[in-house]
């Protein structure tokens, strides 16, 4: 595999065995997200405390890979956070997977995140990882239902 | 290996090594990888007499057709219909004046929604479909029913992907208005039983409307000895331009169906009282044409017929037998559709791996394939799944591809075998 591999092991690995791969019942906010023309479809649930803070967030679905370990991560890194650095993360996660934004030159706070930085090699593959965050931020708008298309 | 041996030796008519120096595309590098290209069935590549063709044309010879006396206007006119007389020639159609041109078979079906469907369907009425079909040839007819409120009855399929003929036979009826199918599932490869689908229409006076975007270009097909009342398909999948396809129709419904798209070329007179229409085809060939894309169509099935549809549906089915095998030995991997008639289109699954991860996978080895629900999703739903992947083959495909399949497949489930 080259080092622009969209496949590594920790992606892959969480595509198999992601975290918080649950419902929460009677959760604050949640959302269906899903991608018609590839048939991923997540469902993002989020518990979110009185001053703000995401105290839960899990989520339910079927999807390629991609889609599958972004979600697992998606929720790991945003579980504790307040919702305005969630969706400063949205954004510099979205950059990342777009190749706007460079994590070894510029600043941003992604973490392991950085995993799906090859995805910006990948144009097609760009809607699979972004879902879960599009889903979540809709279910934090309490929006319904979000979509990559 | 023994299937390979075979295909080693010229059991076909055609030779496949020698016809794929006629396409540039195929000499690509994809990845590091030689291009393995098994996406046919979306679109198939070029070969170089098609592009040279277009491009003559537009550098030397480029004029509007049937519209200008000049003599630039009079050759390309010449071209255009002599093109029309090649399609004609293709589908054995028996006279030229039955071939329309259009922007694809989507196009073609949308037509006789449009001219036929408004005209013909009322209410109460229905129309029947198969559970194997592209989007295009449900949604038209969906939205003629909802405007027409008349009803959509739908072929059930078994799960080999073939099509229940008694369950057919129950739903033709006397407000039966039209029947429309495909001839070969693009999401399955079936090849469907439709001299029969025919047959059985007829006899409740049902006329039928063949989807043959994934056979005309595979097969002979014969529309006179189908009796098929329509019959479309699509330039680009048969080696030809995009933005091009073809509807042939029977005369006497052609003739007494509404025009499509109103506007010039169409026309006989016209006043601001009343037009009268041009007599069939031009009546439903409204503005200027894709000329160059008709010229360019009308090359790519002289290329096709030189080679022979006989043989190659014959050399597309060794493909089929020999990739059939070749996935089926691979533990973990599901063939959707096992018909007993079937065209060179696989469509499989992995065990816990998404087909979107596969078709990239199989990218990063050269191989191109088609991955998720292809414009089909009531089949998908039929078989349980979101999606599927996809390997369609043309008579530009080797059997050593076949085997870089199937090695790619390998390293797919390796690389997921955490």
């Amino acid at each position: 595999m080259s080092n622009k591999s969209l496949y590594g092991e920790q992606i892959i690995y969480l595509s198999k065995h992601p975290k918080n791969f649950r419902p929460i019942e009677n959760a604050h906010c949640m959302c269906e997200g899903a991608n018609p023309l590839c048939g991923d479809r997540v469902t993002v649930y989020v518990n979110v405390g009185d001053d703000g803070t995401l105290e839960d967030v899990a989520f339910q679905g079927s999807g390629c890979a991609i889609c599958m370990a972004s979600a697992s991560m998606m929720t790991t890194a945003v579980k504790g956070k307040k919702r305005a650095e969630a969706e400063r993360l949205f954004d510099e996660f979205h950059r990342l997977v777009k190749g706007e934004l460079d994590p070894a030159r510029d600043e941003h706070r992604l973490g392991k995140l950085t995993m799906f930085e090859n995805v910006s090699h990948y144009p097609v593959r760009v809607k699979c990882a972004s879902l879960p965050w599009h889903a979540l931020h809709n279910a934090l708008e309490n929006k319904g239902a979000a979509s990559t298309e | 290996m023994t299937a390979q041996a075979a295909l080693a030796t010229p059991s076909s008519t055609l030779d496949a090594v020698a016809l794929r120096a006629d396409f540039p595309t195929l000499r690509r590098m994809i990845n590091g990888h030689p291009l393995v290209y098994l996406d046919s069935a979306a679109t198939s590549q070029k070969p170089q007499v098609v592009i040279d063709r277009m491009s003559q044309f537009y550098a030397e010879e480029y004029s509007t057709v049937r519209r200008s006396i000049h003599l630039l206007s009079a050759k390309a006119t010449q071209a255009y219909e002599g093109a029309r007389r090649t399609v004609a020639q293709l589908l054995n159609a028996p006279e030229t004046r039955q071939i329309v041109f259009t922007k694809g078979a989507t196009e073609g079906i949308n037509l006789v929604a449009h001219g036929y469907g408004r005209k013909f369907v009322g209410e109460g009425d229905e129309i029947i479909i198969s559970a194997t079909e592209h989007h295009a040839n449900i949604v038209p007819w969906q939205m003629l029913c909802e405007e027409k409120g008349a009803h959509l009855r739908v072929i059930p399929v078994n799960d080999r992907g073939e099509l229940i003929l008694e369950a057919y036979e129950k739903l033709l009826t006397d407000r039966t208005k039209l029947v429309a199918v495909g001839h070969v599932s693009n999401a399955l490869g079936t090849i469907h039983p439709v001299e029969e689908i025919i047959q059985m229409a007829h006899a409740q006076g049902a006329p039928v409307l063949v989807d043959g975007a994934q056979a005309a270009p595979h097969m002979p097909v014969d529309v006179q000895a189908l009796n098929c009342d329509f019959y479309v398909f699509s330039g680009h999948k048969a080696c030809g331009p995009t933005g091009i396809g073809v509807l042939y129709g029977k005369a006497e419904w052609l003739e007494r169906m509404n025009p499509f798209l109103g506007g010039g070329d169409m026309i006989e007179t016209v006043t601001f009282e009343k037009t009268t229409y041009a007599p069939i085809p031009h009546k439903f060939e409204a503005g200027t044409p894709a000329i160059a894309e008709v010229i360019g169509l009308g090359t790519a099935i002289e290329y096709l017929r030189n080679i022979g549809l006989e043989a190659i549906a014959a050399y597309e089915h060794e493909l089929l037998d020999q990739a059939t095998a070749r996935l089926a030995s691979i533990p973990g991997v599901t063939i959707i559709g096992t018909a007993r008639r079937k065209a060179a289109i696989i469509s499989f699954t992995i065990d816990g791996i998404h087909p979107h991860d596969i078709g990239t996978l199989l990218d990063q080895e050269g191989v191109a394939i088609r991955a998720g629900h292809h414009c089909a999703q009531p089949v998908m739903a039929r078989y349980g799944l979101p999606a599927t992947a996809r390997a369609s083959f043309a008579f530009y495909n080797l059997p050593s591809e076949i085997e870089a399949l199937g090695a790619a497949i390998e390293k797919t489930i390796a690389v997921f075998a955490l």
